[in-house]
């Protein structure tokens, strides 16, 4: 089947997640051999999602660690501990 | 672990927390879009899930379950923050999103996050995203969760987690594509002559 740009964005996700049917598959493979623009686009998605899953992206504010460990313990030491035969 | 924390050994809990520091105030920081408010709200997570710790249940994973905790948390707050909040987004309706078409992408790599700038822009368009769209790629893209244990966190269809993860991807795609192609120019062409 000869999709359309617009039908191939539709399916860019099924293709970067490996989930399309194999002959929905192969007529994106077919579309994107020839479509410089759908190439950009599937290019170009894979690529923002691999930058926004990296750790630098998101740094942990300096001392948060620190901080929750001692809240935490101050938090422990005002609530009886949880024990297995607590009612829910 | 946690058998340790319900027989009494609560410093366990310290412990037991470590590896879910990180993913649980990364959940908080995506729905509120404070550094501050988020490492209170993952504060008060990590409190909630000692003080209901003889809840969980093994069928669960546990990070999953204090994603969860941490998930209500974030909800909560925005609510309180403004009670007519509504994030409702229809994924039947055909709403595709049409990407940006650039002819000339090159891959950015991974060594441009070491500037500012690009982590900036990232993180400013991901905070754009509508609520909705934003859990769903922030669970799935972040936290690397599956379809299943996405649409179960967040009480929503599979075909819902799908739906909302395409958008959100296409959105980005859109917006920090041409951001990112003209903050990162391609390489130049080296000649061997030079």
């Amino acid at each position: 089947m000869v999709l359309s740009c617009r039908h191939v964005w539709d399916y860019i996700s099924g293709y970067l997640d490996n989930t399309l049917s194999v002959e929905t598959r192969a007529d994106v493979e077919h579309h994107l051999e020839h479509c410089e623009i759908c190439s950009a686009v599937l290019d170009s998605t894979r690529n923002i999602l691999i930058l926004t899953a990296d750790d630098r992206v998101f740094e942990l504010p300096l001392g948060y660690s620190e901080r929750l460990h001692a809240r935490l313990t101050e938090a422990m030491l005002q609530v009886p501990p949880p024990t297995r035969d607590a009612p829910d | 672990m946690i058998a340790e924390v319900l027989a009494g050994n609560t410093e366990t809990f310290h412990e037991l927390i470590r590896p879910y520091e990180r993913s649980v105030y990364l959940m908080a920081l995506s729905m509120l879009r404070n550094e501050a408010e988020a490492e209170d709200a993952a504060q008060d997570a990590f409190i909630k899930a000692y003080r209901n710790l003889n809840r969980f249940r093994s069928e669960s994973r546990f990070s999953t379950w204090l994603i969860a905790i941490v998930l209500n948390e974030g909800r909560a707050r925005l609510r309180r923050k403004q009670p007519t909040l509504t994030d409702s987004i229809d994924d039947t309706t055909e709403g595709s999103v049409t990407p940006a078409q650039l002819t000339d992408w090159r891959e950015i790599p991974s060594e441009s996050l070491e500037r500012q700038e690009i982590r900036t822009l990232i993180r400013r368009a991901l905070a754009e995203l509508p609520l909705a769209y934003r859990e769903v790629f922030v669970l799935r893209e972040i936290e690397e969760r599956n379809v299943q244990e996405t649409a179960e966190t967040l009480g929503i269809t599979v075909a819902s987690v799908k739906m909302r993860l395409h958008r959100a991807r296409m959105m980005l795609q859109k917006q920090l594509a041409p951001q990112l192609a003209s903050a990162v120019p391609g390489r130049r062409r080296r000649f061997p002559w030079f």
